[in-house]
């Protein structure tokens, strides 16, 4: 089986400013990978850089073994961005949003075929939506919303899910539904890379949690080895001696 | 009314009624949806100095305006896409730009001014046959693509970013939309005018969004209410001796204040009978 993502030596600069230096990362076939960091350290922009959202200046980046360049198997590869992004400014059900999450199944002109509206229904029945199929997005919750954004990744089967802080600004309840949600795919072969502030009731999910602080990998290893929630005041196991959040390079004024 | 169809230039001016009043929401719901929504307002200004430089060069009007508002939509796109400055003042340089460019070529080549408000407020009921074929063809390709490939714009105005991991196409849907919105400019420019063309577009979608929850039958509801509100203009405006541009944007007004009235009263209702249930 083929490696899901594979990024080496990436490096990206915004405006001028270098963002990330020289990074790796791997997510294997089934596991489930956490990206920590403060506010500005770079952990976003590494996975918009590892699904060809944000351009590199220098790396390589392989998805499913194909170079970023040349992946078109689009349907393998499955995004969640911020929930904050899921409205848009004309109503849309959730069948709607989910259903656009097939359009990598679909040929230029092609009309929806059976196949479509079986995932889609799928999706949403696993997100555990079924009885809101027509509500519109904005009368959802936080919580809710989030799970529309997972359903309709999971609509295109992906089999690689690449999650934008899918737990902020969402109540502990959900939180611990995600959590569930996101265990009972990882445990279907799914894998899993998901960018996070704090870790909440995922963190017993986690096989390997990866620390960015100012554009550079500080940390890899088990999540146990984090003391508590606090990004900050990781356990960091090479030479580089932890610096208070906001003291660092970027910190919040990012 | 029925004396009405008795005037050629009348029925002229019904079918282009017809045709815009389709054309603009079916373009304009994806504006809306982006929230671009007075990008259409921009792209009329820009649609003047192709009106003027088809006076000036004795070109159809409409031919040389649809030129210059397809030019000029992409330029936007391509600046939105590529561009170091904020996007939003490129923008309003590009508009004012239009405006003003389309004024001193008028008055450079001795047309006056009065010329031009056949197109800044409309004058449907000097429409040619030849305006008429050309104003059908291009809203019939408006709307055929706006449906046709509405699954596909739909995922780019939802949510940019993840169409693009998704492998849509998105930069050459933005542009196709922008193109269909400079094409319906011009659809509109002798209907409701280059000044109003914008409300055409936008007015019916914020209209039916009070009252539907899908985006579908959002998009539908727009074109029926653009429809009813161009035609309900034109009978209006020989009614009552009104120009018809603006007598077609306040009926469209009139509906979403009817729209959001009725959406408001339902919310109270649903509202009270929530409470009667808790209590």
């Amino acid at each position: 089986m083929t490696t899901p993502l594979k990024a080496r030596g990436v490096t990206v600069s915004l405006d001028g400013r270098p963002v990330l230096r020289g990074v790796d990362l791997d997510v294997a076939a089934g596991e489930f990978v956490a990206l920590l960091g403060a506010n500005g350290s770079g952990k976003s922009t590494l996975v918009r850089a590892a699904i060809g959202l944000v351009p590199m200046s220098a790396g390589s980046v392989e998805l499913f073994g194909t170079p970023l360049a040349h992946f078109k198997d689009r349907t393998r590869l499955g995004y969640v961005p911020q929930r904050s992004r899921a409205v848009a400014g004309v109503p849309a059900t959730v069948q709607e949003v989910v259903m656009s999450g097939r359009l990598s199944h679909r040929r230029f002109f092609g009309r929806r075929s059976r196949a479509d509206t079986v995932a889609v229904a799928a999706a949403i029945e696993r997100v555990g939506l079924a009885g809101r199929t027509r509500s519109s997005l904005s009368d959802l919750s936080g919580g809710q919303q989030q799970r529309v954004l997972i359903a309709r990744a999971l609509a295109s089967e992906a089999e690689l899910l690449v999650m934008d802080e899918p737990t902020a600004g969402v109540d502990h309840d959900n939180q611990e539904s995600l959590a569930e949600l996101l265990g009972g795919l990882v445990h279907d072969g799914a894998s899993v890379l998901l960018v996070a502030h704090e870790l909440g009731p995922l963190r017993p999910l986690i096989d390997r949690a990866v620390v960015v602080r100012d554009g550079s990998i500080a940390y890899h290893g088990p999540v146990d080895d984090l003391i508590g929630e606090d990004h900050a005041h990781v356990h960091t196991h090479d030479a580089i001696p932890s610096l208070p959040v906001g003291l660092t390079g970027e910190g919040v004024w990012r | 009314m029925i004396q009405l169809l008795d005037y050629d230039f009348m029925r002229r001016a019904l079918m282009a009624a017809v045709f815009t009043g389709l054309a603009a929401p079916a373009i304009g719901t994806f504006l809306v949806q982006r929230r671009l929504a007075l990008l259409g307002d921009g792209l009329g200004h820009v649609a003047l100095t192709g009106v003027a430089l088809g006076l000036v060069t004795g070109v159809a009007p409409i031919l040389t305006a649809v030129v210059v508002a397809v030019l000029g939509a992409v330029l936007i796109e391509l600046l939105r896409m590529y561009g170091r400055t904020s996007g939003d003042v490129a923008l309003a340089m590009l508009f004012y730009g239009g405006i003003a460019g389309g004024i001193l070529l008028a008055n450079l080549a001795d047309e006056r001014a009065t010329s031009l408000n056949g197109y800044l407020f409309g004058s449907i009921t000097t429409v040619s046959d030849s305006d008429l074929r050309l104003v059908a063809i291009l809203a019939v390709v408006v709307i055929a693509l706006a449906i046709g490939l509405s699954p596909q714009l739909f995922a780019v105005c939802q949510d940019e970013e993840h169409a693009r991991v998704s492998g849509v196409p998105v930069r050459a849907y933005s542009i196709l939309i922008a193109v269909l919105a400079a094409v319906t400019i011009t659809v509109a420019m002798r209907t409701v005018g280059l000044l109003l063309v914008s409300a055409l577009m936008i007015v019916p979608v914020a209209a039916s969004q009070q009252l539907t929850r899908s985006f579908r039958t959002t998009h539908l509801a727009a074109m029926v209410i653009g429809l009813l509100a161009a035609l309900g203009g034109v009978v209006t405006s020989y009614e009552i001796n009104t120009q018809p541009g603006p007598t077609i944007v306040m009926i469209a007004l009139a509906v979403f204040g009817l729209a959001a009235l009725v959406a408001a009263a339902a919310r109270r209702v649903r509202a009270h009978r929530r409470t009667a249930e808790i209590s």
